[in-house]
């Protein structure tokens, strides 16, 4: 396995990019449909600049994507990458369940 | 023993798993310890792993190369900041870059390991990884914003669970 395809530095910036709330709330709203950089900054009591930088954050590590609607740029929700995420931390309990197995195996084999 | 618990917490971006194991904590100590034993059960699946350095001391260096079923290499290393014996240990969990040499554009996974006496010889042992903290989550923090509606957040933290 060796944590699927995604790069070292791929799965920081996923993580990172999941580490906010206010990024996971606009990556809710984005799975249920699309929503401009505008509608989305009147939701939240910061700046526009600020809620951009945020969807820039989620765009770098794929978890969104953009597109020109006539003059607005529309956000919407990139399942894949949030199907890798899921899958990467399952990955990483599944690591530890192979651990943990192996540890017993070696702390038994010390037994007569 | 099955693992008891694995849990993710989003917002400090950190992992910790649970597992309790049918020996004393001194002998299950040695599992991290001892170089030989921690390469039976560090790599994953298919993915056996090989110290080539194990400097078990606060500020030691341990270099590792895991080989995958068609011979790839994934090497790592981890630097030890705190050993303190037979209860906890901390260490940062790195990359190489192309070179072989640590890679400090790759920032490490800083990792604790806490075993518990639980009784009847058996071990309790908390392992927690913490991916580091983004700076532009630190710029963002530093602009003064206000945390916007969490109304929908529950749904992502359940998607991920």
């Amino acid at each position: 396995m060796v944590v699927d395809t995604l790069s070292p530095d791929e799965v920081d910036r996923l993580f990172q990019a999941l580490a906010d709330g206010t990024r996971r709330d606009i990556l809710t709203r984005a799975l249920t449909g699309e929503h401009s950089v505008t509608a989305l900054a009147a939701r939240y009591e910061m700046s526009f600049a600020a809620v951009q930088k945020h969807v820039a954050v989620l765009e770098r590590a794929s978890l969104i994507a953009k597109a020109r609607h006539g003059r607005e740029q529309l956000v919407r929700a990139n399942p894949a990458a949030i199907e890798r995420a899921r899958a990467l931390l399952q990955s990483y309990e599944a690591l530890w369940r192979h651990r943990s197995a192996t540890m017993d195996a070696i702390l038994a084999a010390d037994r007569p | 023993m099955p693992v008891i618990s694995a849990r993710t917490d989003l917002d400090a971006l950190s992992m910790t798993f649970v597992t309790e194991h049918d020996a004393p904590v001194d002998r299950v100590w040695q599992l991290w310890a001892d170089p030989r034993q921690l390469e039976r059960w560090w790599g994953p699946p298919e993915w056996p792993a090989t110290f080539t350095r194990h400097d078990f001391v606060p500020g030691g260096w341990s270099t590792y190369v895991m080989t995958g079923p068609s011979g790839e290499r994934a090497p790592g290393w981890w630097i030890a900041t705190r050993v303190s014996a037979p209860h906890r240990f901390e260490f940062d969990d790195g990359f190489e870059g192309q070179d072989g040499e640590p890679d400090p554009a790759m920032p490490a996974i800083s990792c604790t390991v806490e075993l518990d006496d639980v009784g009847g010889g058996r071990t309790r042992m908390t392992f927690t990884s913490r991916f580091p903290t983004p700076g532009d989550q630190a710029m963002l923090n530093g602009m003064g914003i206000e945390e916007g509606t969490r109304a929908a957040l529950g749904q992502i933290d359940e998607l991920l669970a």
